[in-house]
């Protein structure tokens, strides 16, 4: 690995992060039957590669926003756990105030600037983050976190040819899960042609990696991200991943026909948190022993959380009319 | 640098007070930036957005034909500390745009309890006549008044059109702000003493009779109507709305309730209109009060058609609204001199002058 001082300093929030999203995503769909979650809610599982792998990478002051499949981003920035559980709660303490749900996630205070429950809709915000960015000459970043499904909205095209006209500092994160809801991309788009051949004729630079293999991850945003800070305009990278559970809700659905369980299977043999693990250990990075305990500290955080959510109070309804204005 | 804040400006058009908006607040505030299709060409968006490229070549920038998109993009601008103002030469090319402005800019600070603002400014064109046509008259500020989150200001007089477009441009909040193509040419004065502010009808002219409700370039006519009937003794109090989300209610309700009667007039279709929402409101409110039942004037449930023929008697003007009055208040005036208030010439321009661009 070309920069693997760098790494060696991340290895550990790497870890954390995939232990950070698995665990707290595990621990919503085993309370979500529970019904105090009373919102959509679109798990992370199986896809915490790409997130855990770009938090490092990642100031505080560069920004990020998001889809209906969010948790794993605004953890990833470094969002606070407490008010995304109190949110899907919807308590008072949550991050957006009981108002959003599990789909609008907010933390200003580590620039996730907010994910939205329409496809495609915050693609062109967060180009339009970078536009403010670049007006301004800094060297942060807008990342756009996106899935498969909304390359197929005319929204992405218009803000891409946006980001790749004025070179904007733009990190169009893609991961492509195979699936929009029941419908994979062979009845979506046309087989055979890849969604970095669509971006390149954007005029926009791409990269693609397995993004169940945190380290490759790593490597190729370590240096697409380096090459925007530098002014070089705008990149996309394609990561390969897969979710385990249904589009949305706690369950597995490969029983109901759209996808085979030997294809789950498959991909969760690929599983990017023990793949890692096992990688630290291989190279006697980290023991298992020290994982076991960064695990069980995040755990402790976690239930934490948990916790905090449960027993927040509820909104009051009074403050509603007043704040549709600013 | 010019000094444009201190003195009274007389004798402008309603798009060089739209222009001198531009500028004072592109002046006063560096976080300004000013972008649409046509905002650096040419003909500078009927001259609204002449001499600002000039002036500031890093915020002013023509955009790619992408509605929604750079919807998007002035959305995210405004989160990270800009104010952007997006023009677009017709109303009808915005509705692409629908899932920015509605899902988006309207929901953020409701949806995110607070957490932050979308101060984006959103100038609207809405044409007429000269075969417009289907889908570039629509005058659609009932659908933006709809949605809550979004202030809709809806100009008529060069004043308000310098004061209300400024104030837009410091509001936190999303605004779309529509100008009738018609006010462009009107003359008319800034007074910077007398500035009018958003979410506030103005009492144009003061009356005991009636109270007739406009906006746009509807109150044009309605000034000659109002006009007209003072001549003929009849005392119309003129409101016009400025603002149709949120909607001046004191206004409306101070007048009503001195007037007894109310007639709504509205470029908009009738169905689901913002006549019909001051109706059903004044209805409920001072029903007791008054002395006849509440009226409007819309256009029909109809596009408006292009042939120069179709459109002869689409609009009503001030000679309808007068009539209407007459039945209203029940009282004859000599039709030929109602019928003067038709207007001379072509009815699909405003004026002679009007040669394009439309």
């Amino acid at each position: 690995m070309s920069d693997l001082k760098h790494f060696l300093q991340h290895q550990k929030t790497i870890l954390e992060t995939l232990y950070l999203i698995r665990d707290i995503e595990e621990g919503i769909a085993e309370r979500y039957p529970q019904g105090k979650m009373r919102c959509p809610t679109h798990l992370s599982i199986g896809q915490e590669g790409v997130p855990a792998a770009l938090a490092p990478l990642l100031k505080i002051t560069d920004l990020a926003v998001s889809t209906h499949r969010a948790h794993a981003h605004y953890l990833a920035k470094g969002g606070c756990p407490k008010a995304m559980l109190a949110e899907i709660y919807g308590k008072a303490t949550g991050c957006s105030g009981g108002r959003g749900g599990s789909m609008h996630l907010i933390d200003e205070s580590v620039g996730f600037k907010g994910s939205t429950a329409i496809v495609g809709n915050t693609i062109p915000i967060g180009v339009g983050l970078a536009l403010a960015q670049k007006i301004r000459q800094e060297t942060n970043i807008s990342v756009v976190f996106v899935g498969d499904g909304a390359i197929e909205e005319g929204v992405f095209y218009e803000a891409a040819n946006f980001a790749a006209l004025k070179q904007l500092p733009v990190l169009f994160v893609c991961e492509n899960n195979l699936y929009s809801v029941y419908a994979p991309l062979s009845k979506r788009q046309p087989v055979g042609r890849k969604i970095t051949d669509v971006v390149n004729g954007i005029g926009i630079n791409t990269a693609i990696a397995d993004g169940n293999n945190v380290v490759e991850c790593y490597q190729v945003l370590s240096e697409q991200i380096q090459q925007i800070r530098e002014g070089r305009g705008p990149r996309f990278i394609e990561f390969s991943t897969y979710r385990w559970r249904e589009h949305c809700g706690p369950n597995y659905d490969n029983h109901i026909g759209y996808r085979t369980e030997e294809e789950y299977l498959a991909w969760k043999a690929k599983e990017p948190i023990a793949r890692f693990e096992q990688w630290l250990a291989d190279y006697q990075l980290m023991s298992p022993t020290d994982m076991a305990k960064i695990r069980q500290q995040i755990r402790h955080k976690i239930n934490a959380a948990f916790e905090f959510a449960e027993v927040s109070e509820f909104p009051s309804a009074d403050k509603l009319a007043n704040t549709i204005y600013g | 640098m010019v000094n444009y804040m201190t003195d009274s400006i007389a004798e402008i058009t309603f798009a060089q007070a739209i222009n001198r908006a531009l500028k004072d607040a592109m002046v006063e505030d560096d976080s300004v930036i000013c972008y649409g299709l046509g905002a650096d060409d040419p003909l500078r968006i009927f001259s609204t957005t002449k001499d600002l490229v000039e002036l500031y070549p890093e915020r002013v920038f023509d955009m790619p034909t992408s509605e929604n998109g750079m919807t998007g993009v002035g959305i995210g601008a405004a989160l990270n500390g800009l104010r952007p103002v997006m023009t677009h030469q017709r109303l009808d090319f915005f509705l692409l745009a629908m899932d920015q402005l509605v899902n988006a800019a309207a929901k953020w600070h409701f949806m995110f309890d607070a957490k932050s603002t979308v101060p984006i400014v959103i100038r609207l064109i809405i044409g007429r006549g000269w075969g417009q046509g289907p889908t570039h008259s629509q005058h659609l500020h009932a659908w933006f008044a709809h949605i809550p989150g979004l202030k809709v200001i809806i100009p008529t007089s060069v004043n308000d059109a310098y004061h209300l477009l400024k104030q837009s441009i410091k509001d936190n909040n999303p605004v779309v702000f529509i100008e009738h193509r018609w006010l462009h040419n009107q003359k008319g004065s800034i007074d910077t003493n007398h500035k009018s502010t958003l979410s506030q009808a103005a009492v144009v002219k003061q009356g005991t009779e009636l109270t007739l409700v406009s906006s746009s370039y509807l109150t044009v006519e309605a000034i000659r109507a109002c006009e007209f009937l003072e001549q003929h003794d009849v005392s119309v109090e003129l409101i016009d709305l400025r603002t149709v989300n949120p909607i001046d209610w004191p206004t409306i309700y101070t007048s009503v309730a001195k007037t007894k009667r109310v007639l709504v007039i509205d470029a908009g279709a009738r169905t689901g209109s913002i006549s019909g929402e001051i109706v059903a409101q004044v209805s409920e409110m001072l029903f007791d009060q008054l002395l006849a039942a509440p009226a409007r004037m819309a256009m029909p449930d109809i596009p408006e058609p292009t042939s120069y023929s179709l459109t002869k008697d689409f609009y009503f003007g001030a000679k309808e609204i007068v009539e209407k009055i007459m039945t209203m208040l029940g009282i004859d005036i000599d039709p030929t001199q109602v019928d003067s208030l038709n207007v001379q010439g072509h009815h699909d321009i405003p004026g002679e002058y009007f040669k394009g661009p439309f």
